[in-house]
């Protein structure tokens, strides 16, 4: 039977990770993220969750541990936000080129400096390269369905999988959530473990020196995996749907019949921008709006589909590229188009850096720029809503 | 109770790092994890920090370890093993697995002293049932025997050149023992593979605790301390008679001397076989001398043999 809560997001993720008897956790708190753990360690204390939480010192402990218990085969979870995803930095790289499957919540808040608590997408954006599959959510709903997915992603591709959820906005939003029975989820994603790949029976060896003659086909095998991920994202979202009627895809498009001109976000604006784009409608403009779920591995087949007939895309990015050829989702995007017969216009924005609310009226400039774009071609990056 | 290595005969003939590795000719630390090994026998799991000897038993496709062996990071060597320690006994108790094994860290002092402090403070304060062991040759070797937070005053190394304006390394060694015994953890230890039946008796001791353990060996590098390949041995010894080097051990916090030295040699024996130490002049040596003195007081041992 399901029950139907009012929780926050961070709260959905920590009943999720409980639901999947998860065996280790592995946390060090930060800013929007603690609440997580905080649920989290009060399921060990009282018995509801049988897991090992490790109170460790830094984030990369954090990491670091939840590296080494994967290796026994067990289940195991960590948080993070910000800062505490950069120091992780240098393990993530190894948690994907060790075929871990590690999942953590990645609660999106914006890097320093100067110190900012509040949400934009730069954490994640800067770990873009490190191997690890994102999915990206934008209700408290959507983080308790996709963390649950994201585990039995992780178990059945061997890659770390990070569920990304925007700071406060979705983590700290209480919002009415549909929990199904635990045992339900368990049939979903059985509790037991993989292969422990530190057994005293096998005495394997593990993260060994790869010299040149070896270090490219090892390499190669993480890229080639999280290439080969695309089917078992999907094939888990359509069970998962089978099992309780939700499903998320890779992308979902909003209002793109007889659009011509697209705004492309990731995240909770996804709301939003919906809702500028229904009031545009009724006014004749001819808008719509595409919200990435899954940003690694880049869905470039379903996107290229979802913009055909468009003429212009407006690229919403939460993050910057300094001194790049444009941002990070913008330079995506921008890629994974460049070779489409008829290719829209691309313009790029920046909003909503370090918290900073993004209005409905700047949702109405970028769909008119996007517009714009589409009758005399993109212009350069607008930073939407920076004072002069 | 521990068992307690007494005499050859209680040491298993197993060897569970295989030959064939490629530490340097002489290197006291490819000796000290064949003791080690010995003395935990085959249910372990061995992490390694980033060091010489992690680089030189991994290589792909050989590896010498004929126990799992795990390498992550630099930094991170005490976090790992908390990770598998910890994931090893909640799957026993979840009853998803019924797979046991000791977990050892083998990190050098770079890994340890430096990078490495962080991370092994959590896991000590924490609690984490493992056996930290830090093999100490006085110096990053790895990279080309650039200084740590563990060489000793007055050694020569490429980033503590001596100079006209530099005697060497100015600062000593941290107390490594110290700051694990700070932490409050049942067993510390020094130890020196040039006592195998001490340092087999303090894994033993280490991993029979229940709680973090950490044992902090001396063993010497040819390259780096520049010294013949076939005195390692023989100089471990000399560090530990001359004082420099004293072979303890803390059970929870009390500490107590494992080897005594009736009579302690001049340290000058021991600095002088090691062209790392080659420039130190009569102020330098008398300076060490000095430390060797507060060890023996310190730790009751005899006095210094009179000289010839």
């Amino acid at each position: 039977m399901v029950r139907r809560v009012g929780i926050s997001g961070n709260y959905a993720v920590a009943y999720a990770v409980k639901m999947a008897d998860v065996d280790m956790i592995a946390a060090y708190p930060i800013t929007p993220q603690t609440t997580i753990v905080e649920k989290l360690s009060e399921f060990v204390a009282n018995g509801e969750l049988d897991a090992s939480y490790m109170n460790v010192e830094s984030e990369h402990s954090a990491i670091s541990a939840c590296v080494g218990a994967s290796l026994t085969g067990a289940r195991v979870f960590t948080a993070t936000s910000s800062q505490g995803l950069a120091l992780m930095h240098e393990i993530l790289f190894m948690a994907s080129g060790l075929r871990t499957h590690i999942v953590m919540a990645n609660v999106n808040r914006a890097l320093s400096a100067p110190l900012n608590i509040w949400n934009d997408h730069s954490d994640a954006m800067a770990q873009r390269d490190a191997g690890w599959i994102q999915l990206w959510v934008r209700s408290a709903q959507e983080a308790f369905d996709t963390t649950i997915e994201a585990f039995k992603i992780a178990e059945e591709t061997r890659l770390p999988v990070m569920v990304n959820m925007d700071g406060f906005i979705v983590s700290h939003m209480y919002e009415p959530v549909e929990l199904p029975e635990e045992e339900e989820v368990r049939k979903f994603i059985p509790s037991k473990p993989l292969e422990n790949r530190v057994s005293t029976k096998t005495a394997y060896a593990t993260g060994v020196v790869g010299p040149p003659e070896y270090y490219y086909e090892m390499k190669y095998q993480a890229i080639d995996a999280i290439e080969k991920s695309r089917l078992k994202i999907k094939e888990i979202d359509r069970e998962f749907n089978s099992r309780f009627g939700k499903s998320y895809g890779e992308i979902e498009a909003y209002g793109m019949d007889g659009a011509d001109a697209a705004l492309i976000v990731m995240g909770s604006i996804f709301g939003s921008a919906k809702e500028v784009a229904d009031s545009l409608r009724e006014k004749g403009k001819k808008v719509g709006v595409i919200s990435l779920r899954v940003f690694r591995p880049f869905p470039i087949q379903e996107l290229r589909k979802a913009v055909e007939g468009i003429k212009a895309v407006g690229v919403v990015d939460r993050a910057t590229a300094p001194g790049g050829v444009g941002n990070p989702l913008y330079n995506e995007i921008a890629t994974a188009l460049y070779d489409m017969p008829e290719r829209p216009a691309i313009q790029g924005f920046v909003a909503g850096l370090g918290g900073r609310d993004i209005r409905q009226d700047d949702f109405r400039l970028m769909y008119s720029a996007t517009e714009n774009a589409a009758r005399e071609g993109a212009g350069r990056c607008i930073y939407v809503g920076l004072r002069e | 109770m521990s068992k307690v290595f007494k005499s050859v005969k209680d040491v298993p003939k197993e060897e569970l790092l295989a030959p064939g590795h490629r530490l340097c000719a002489g290197c006291a630390a490819g000796t000290a994890v064949r003791q080690i090994l010995k003395a935990s026998g085959r249910d372990t799991v061995v992490v390694s920090p980033t060091s010489c000897l992690e680089v030189s038993t991994s290589y792909f496709p050989q590896s010498a370890w004929r126990v799992p062996w795990v390498h992550i990071a630099f930094e991170n060597g005490a976090a790992v093993a908390s990770g598998i320690s910890n994931a090893l006994k909640t799957l026993q108790r979840k009853g998803k697995s019924d797979e046991k094994a000791d977990v050892i860290v083998i990190g050098g002092d770079g890994g340890t002293f430096d990078i490495g402090l962080q991370s092994l403070s959590g896991a000590m304060e924490r609690g984490d049932d493992i056996l930290y062991i830090c093999y100490d040759n006085e110096a990053y070797m790895n990279t080309g025997i650039q200084r740590s937070s563990a060489t000793p005053f007055g050694a020569a190394t490429t980033t503590s050149p001596p100079g006209k304006r530099s005697i060497g390394q100015r600062t000593e060694k941290k107390d490594l023992v110290g700051i694990a015994i700070a932490h409050g953890i049942p067993y510390a230890a020094t130890a020196c593979p040039s006592y195998p039946f001490d340092l087999m008796n303090k894994v033993r001791k280490g991993l029979d605790v229940d709680g973090p353990a950490l044992i902090h060996m001396l063993t010497p590098c040819p390259t780096g301390w520049r010294t013949d390949t076939s005195d390692s041995i023989e100089l471990g010894k000399l560090a530990v008679l001359t004082g420099l080097w004293p072979l303890y051990e803390a059970v929870n916090g009390e500490v107590r001397l494992t080897v005594q030295v009736p009579r302690r040699e001049p340290v000058t024996k021991y600095l002088k076989a090691q062209g790392r130490f080659r420039h130190l002049d009569e102020e330098a040596l008398k300076k060490i001398q000095e430390r060797a003195d507060r060890n023996a007081k310190r730790f009751g041992m005899g006095p210094l043999r009179e000289q010839q």
